[in-house]
């Protein structure tokens, strides 16, 4: 079986979940027998890596090719943040003739979806592939694309929703984007059932074509050397600072925890949009002393903070899956995550609050903090459970979709679903 | 012949509210009323006064040829007192027809016998004096909490007097002996070993489909009693009191069952259902040892249920550590919360065995998570720390240390 495969994000280039997850899917596929072939956008400032230096060092096999597109789109991205993306790169060029960015790309977000679909498609037509799966909504025009002119069946799957990311104030164009793509989409994919209940239910999706796929998380860590002592009891935030993450519910009950132990240290680390509202937020609060706003960390440094801290907080206001807290176990680190989470569903060994209820969020911590015992025994049983969960599992279950399209073929003739 | 013994155990612990670390210091109220009358009221309907009520015709028809016993904590009832004193009145009723005898339990239903000889017996002497308040019997064959047994247990309870008890007829004990017999332990104390083999059919079975037994009749269940004919002399079928409409809900056909099968046992003349002081009355078959602590709970027959993790251990190593202390402070209600506490069911709920798959432990247990039900449980035992430093001024054995000192990770 051969899987067209569009994504937005691969390591070492990737900064969230959905580069993690692509990775974990992908070498799943790989070890399930299926042939992948990637299709990545690449910033053509980024250095060229030889596709088969990164396929060794990922560790993929010889059945994962990638192939790239010249493009600054990322995920997480906003029109702002790409013209920003763009103004930056043709200031850096201006003076080298041949590289006359905005004849290339597209001058604002908009342009730059539909030229990749273009784009997209030309490299379709020289591949063979008996499924074309696309992650993610950036990516979501260009598989409509490929199924029209190809007639090969269509998988999208969601990571991620705009009303996840947007806490329920969707830019119209993404939505848009997004329901079109699952409106064509033979199966959809979706990262937990809390998502399915969302495509379900804002998107107005027929929920017997949305499969359930939890993503997991990949073995074997890096060994870590001088390790800091900070002396203290250690709550550690990671995470894109943005809405969606609720690291300013974590901020709050941070001066919760502080009235009682004055000794706690908060880690939050990632950035996002957020980061000077928040740092703002913890001076006017007065625990400016008792939190590091510690940037994003890099894969070493991510692994020392998960070890360093007594407890990992999730504290998501909507998060369709949520892989860090499966991370932070394999360091037999306890977690303390939001109901509002995908990953709620497949981990029991852990506490989870609803992420508004900041004074449970806070006792919760403190009750943590205060047990030795407590964390022992969550650490202990919630890497046990996180050890028996694998990508390979997840692409099995994915395996099973592409399966059930291929054996029933007429479901990949293109239709239109009001 | 064969003597049938069927014994209840009538439990419902005070189930705990969230407690919060805020709430130590501040707030003593620990019991979730609301939950523990909801749960009380329904558990009544659906299994003890429908059951009670089965056991009373069958007493009236049958007379002398059927006989039942019961163990009911003290915690229950309270409860009963509080929530449902109608039914306490229906107990009462079975037991003025003198076919009911009331066993002997720690009135706390808790795991004292582990880890404080001095608590576990004021518990069972309370238990005494509130069976005879309450039924006018007083309990003469005792009943450890979970049927938990020892030979050190056995110890104990001779010590206070009793000459016999009833323990699990768990295999790893019986080297291939049947449970069917009257056996004595290292120290002579008589015991009464429960048949899990019958007893779980009913118990654990009766309604599941996938059982090649299924559907269980009387006059099947009845022919397998009447087979132990000739190789034993007592049936010991030992369970909850809520297998009745609650393990095994109404629909099941269980109360059905429950009326009919002691009928068709008893059309042979010589089969009888006894009470535990009857069936005692066979001559032991031989000695048993206890050389390890062996109870009824799961498929280990262990305690691993309720001291299993280091949680449930913490928990129960702490809440032993402060009894000097309480009894120090010689305040009637710090002592009682105390004692609520110890019920070994809040130790159940911080059980992690299998928690992930879901299943039996879940039963009525109040809390999303075995970590929560620590939580609170600590949470109270250092509010009630904080009561006694509040209260009278004397130096404590452990300090209250909310966030220990302990710098290390783990």
């Amino acid at each position: 079986m051969k899987v067209l495969m569009l994504g937005w994000e691969f390591p070492p280039f990737s900064t969230g979940g959905l580069g993690t997850a692509s990775y974990g899917i992908t070498k799943g596929l790989s070890n399930n027998g299926v042939d992948v072939t990637f299709v990545l956008p690449k910033a053509p400032y980024e250095k060229q890596i030889g596709r088969v230096r990164v396929r060794s060092a990922l560790n993929l096999g010889g059945k994962v090719r990638f192939r790239e597109i010249s493009s600054f789109l990322s995920p997480y991205q906003t029109d702002e943040s790409y013209r920003e993306s763009l103004k930056e790169y043709t200031k850096s060029t201006k003076n080298r003739p041949i590289s006359r960015s905005s004849e290339i790309y597209g001058s604002n977000l908009i342009e730059e979806v539909e030229r990749y679909k273009e784009e997209a498609l030309r490299l379709a037509l020289e591949e063979e592939f008996d499924i074309v799966h696309a992650h993610d909504w950036m990516t979501f025009k260009a598989a409509k694309l490929i199924k029209e002119k190809t007639g090969k069946p269509m998988v999208v799957h969601v990571h991620a929703t705009e009303f996840d990311r947007s806490g329920n104030n969707p830019n119209p164009y993404v939505y848009a984007i997004e329901k079109e793509g699952m409106d064509y989409a033979d199966r959809i994919i979706a990262v937990s059932a809390y998502t399915k209940g969302i495509i379900s239910e804002r998107y107005n999706i027929n929920p017997s074509k949305v499969r359930v796929v939890h993503n997991a998380v990949e073995h074997g860590s890096i060994k870590l050397k001088n390790m800091p002592d900070l002396g203290s009891k250690i709550v550690l935030f990671l995470g894109r600072l943005t809405l969606q993450k609720g690291p300013d519910y974590f901020l709050k009950a941070a001066k919760r925890i502080l009235e009682k132990e004055p000794d706690v240290r908060f880690i939050v680390a990632g950035k996002g949009d957020m980061r000077n509202r928040l740092i703002e937020m913890a001076s006017s609060m007065g625990i400016a002393k008792n939190v590091l706003f510690a940037g994003y960390l890099d894969k070493e440094m991510t692994e020392m903070a998960y070890e360093l801290a007594n407890v990992y907080v999730m504290p998501s206001v909507s998060e369709p899956f949520g892989i860090t807290p499966l991370e932070a176990l394999k360091h037999s680190t306890p977690v303390i995550i939001s109901r509002q989470s995908g990953v709620s569903e497949v981990l029991s060994h852990c506490i989870k609050v609803d992420f508004w209820d900041v004074e449970k969020l806070a006792s919760t911590i403190l009750s943590v903090l205060a047990y030795p015992s407590l964390r022992r025994v969550m650490g202990f049983n919630g890497r046990e459970e996180v050890a028996g969960m694998s990508w390979d599992e997840s692409a099995r279950k994915c395996v099973d979709v592409y399966n059930e399209l291929i054996t029933a073929p007429e479901l990949s003739a293109p239709r239109i679903i009001s | 012949m064969v003597d049938v013994s069927f014994y209840f155990q009538v439990h419902q612990p005070y189930r705990l509210r969230e407690y919060s670390v805020f709430d130590i210091g501040r707030n003593h109220k620990y019991f979730d009323d609301k939950k523990n009358r909801e749960i009380i009221e329904r558990v009544v309907k659906k299994a003890y006064l429908p059951a009670n009520s089965a056991f009373m015709d069958l007493i009236r028809q049958h007379g002398e040829r059927f006989k039942i016993s019961f163990s009911i904590t003290g915690v229950l009832i309270e409860q009963l007192r509080m929530f449902s004193p109608e039914t306490l009145e229906s107990f009462r009723e079975l037991a003025e027809t003198g076919n009911v005898e009331f066993l002997s339990e720690t009135y706390y239903h808790s795991l004292a016998s582990l880890f404080s000889p001095k608590e576990f017996r004021e518990q069972v002497m309370l238990h005494k004096r509130l069976i005879k308040e309450e039924f006018g019997i007083t309990p003469r064959v005792f009943r450890n909490t979970e049927v938990i047994f020892s030979d050190k247990i056995a110890d104990m309870i001779k010590e206070m007097g009793f000459k016999s008890a009833v323990a699990e007829g768990a295999d790893k004990i019986m080297e291939g002996r049947s449970p069917n017999y009257v056996y004595e332990a290292h120290n002579g104390l008589k015991l009464l070993l429960k048949n899990y083999m019958l007893s779980d059919d009913i118990a654990f079975r009766f309604s599941n489909r996938e059982w090649n037994e299924w559907p269980l009749t009387a006059e099947k269940y009845s022919s397998w009693l009447d087979g132990v004919n000739g190789n034993g002399e007592i049936i010991n079928l030992f369970m909850d009191y809520e297998t009745f409409g609650e393990h095994q809900w109404a629909q099941t056909g269980i109360f059905k069952f429950l009326r009919k099968m002691p009928e068709i046992f008893l059309k042979k003349r010589e089969n009888r259902f006894v009470t535990v002081s009857e069936a005692l009355s066979h001559e032991p078959r031989g000695r048993i040892n206890f050389p390890y602590l062996v109870s009824w709970a799961d498929t280990e027959r262990d305690v691993s249920a309720w001291l299993g993790n280091d949680m449930q251990k913490t928990a129960a190593k702490e809440i032993y550590a402060i009894e000097r202390t309480v009894r120090k402070s010689r305040n009637k209600e710090i002592i009682r919360d105390w004692r609520k506490l110890q019920v070994s069911d809040n130790f159940y709920y911080m059980c992690t065995k299998w928690f992930s798959d879901g299943d039996v432990h879940k039963y009525f247990n109040p809390y999303s998570s075995p970590y929560e039900g620590f939580i609170a449980f600590m949470n109270i035992l250092n509010d009630i720390m904080a009561r006694i430093k509040g209260e009278i001024n004397i130096p404590l054995e452990r300090p209250s240390r909310l966030l220990g000192q302990n710098k290390s990770k783990l």
